[in-house]
């Protein structure tokens, strides 16, 4: 039964790589997991969607009414940005780079259109990022109840 | 064997995430870390900011200031000036102290996530030791953990070689300790449900598959 998991999770992760949802940073952050600390990228995750929420709802404020302040957005979007790498959360980033650049050009119907792919990307990424630690967790049935 | 000192790191970040990252990479090279959101509370920490601090830089004495270039309110450069132009009451006290216990000398190293080379420039010309690319992997750490230790103390490469021994033996005792217990309490379900017991290798975490170099 933990075979079966631990492959589905396996497998999970290879295709969230080679479809471009994760970059190879995902994998380093694994790496610093160990017995000890085994929900590390969990974690870190999480907290990731927690803080970004915060970006994500003062971008979209604004982009709703001019006049529109481009060092700012692009200063929002940079920070984002930089949470989204850490995490390795490449779709994202790349959505969050063209933002940056229809900020450079000042463009506004731009930035707007492709905030709605960068939240796209950032909704699917955590749907599936949940899946696959729900598939971690499974494995961990024994460890949960015993200890 | 004596016992090998850690470094303490002074990690300097105003990402939350980040600051998560960068303390379990400070951890895994074993190096104590305090890890502050801003400029200005890095200040306060090292008894700069003009108040009396709590936390008074002799009692936790600071080996490295990792610091986030970008920053609202005090950038990482601000900060670095901050630092390497600092006089404190402490230096005029100083008589056969160590070069390493005056703030100015703490080895500083900016992170960011762009690389711009002006910017790298200007904190290597205001005396950043390093400058490190976001996201900071842990070959970075180690590497700058280990330039750390040859700087300091007398009898550098038994300190280094110790931390080191230290340091991976402490890991592997970790691990083996959360294995073995996460063992026993398999082996007890099994004794109760009488099924076949498991194979230890299936007991290995997905993080075991891929060690790092």
């Amino acid at each position: 039964m933990e075979n079966q998991k631990k492959r589905q999770a396996a497998y999970m992760k290879r295709s969230l790589l080679d479809q471009g949802y994760l970059d190879e940073q995902f994998i380093h952050l694994e790496e610093l997991q160990d017995d000890a600390n085994p929900n590390f990228v969990e974690e870190v995750v999480k907290s990731y969607y927690t803080d970004s929420a915060r970006y994500v709802r003062n971008i979209e404020l604004a982009l709703e009414n001019g006049p529109y302040d481009f060092a700012r957005l692009d200063n929002m979007m940079y920070q984002f940005k930089g949470s989204s790498s850490s995490i390795g959360a490449r779709r994202v980033k790349r959505q969050c780079s063209q933002f940056q650049e229809y900020c450079n050009a000042k463009n506004i119907e731009g930035c707007r259109n492709i905030f709605q792919e960068v939240k796209q990307e950032y909704d699917t990424l955590k749907t599936k990022l949940e899946t696959y630690f729900q598939l971690l967790q499974q494995k961990c049935y024994y460890r949960e109840h015993m200890i | 064997m004596e016992m090998a000192q850690e470094l303490h790191v002074l990690a300097v970040d105003d990402s939350h995430v980040d600051r998560k990252v960068i303390e379990r990479l400070l951890k895994i090279s074993c190096c104590k870390v305090t890890a502050v959101e801003s400029g200005t509370r890095a200040l306060q920490y090292l008894g700069l900011d003009g108040e009396k601090s709590s936390m008074g830089i002799d009692g936790l004495k600071v080996n490295l200031i990792l610091t986030d270039y970008s920053m609202p309110g005090m950038t990482g450069y601000e900060l670095l000036k901050k630092i390497k132009s600092s006089l404190t009451v402490n230096d005029a006290f100083i008589l056969v102290e160590q070069e390493s216990s005056v703030l100015s000398k703490i080895p500083v190293v900016i992170m960011s996530s762009e690389k711009i080379l002006p910017r790298i420039d200007r904190c290597l010309e205001e005396g950043a030791e390093e400058f490190l690319l976001k996201p900071v992997k842990l070959s970075d750490v180690k590497r700058l953990r280990d330039f750390i230790l040859r700087g300091e103390g007398d009898d550098n490469k038994e300190t280094e070689k110790n931390i080191k021994q230290v340091c991976s033996r402490k890991r592997k005792f970790q691990d083996d300790l959360a294995t073995q217990s996460m063992l026993s309490a398999v082996v007890t379900v099994h004794d109760i449900e009488l099924s076949s017991p498991e194979s230890s290798e299936s007991q290995q975490p997905l993080s075991k598959q891929s060690k790092i170099g």
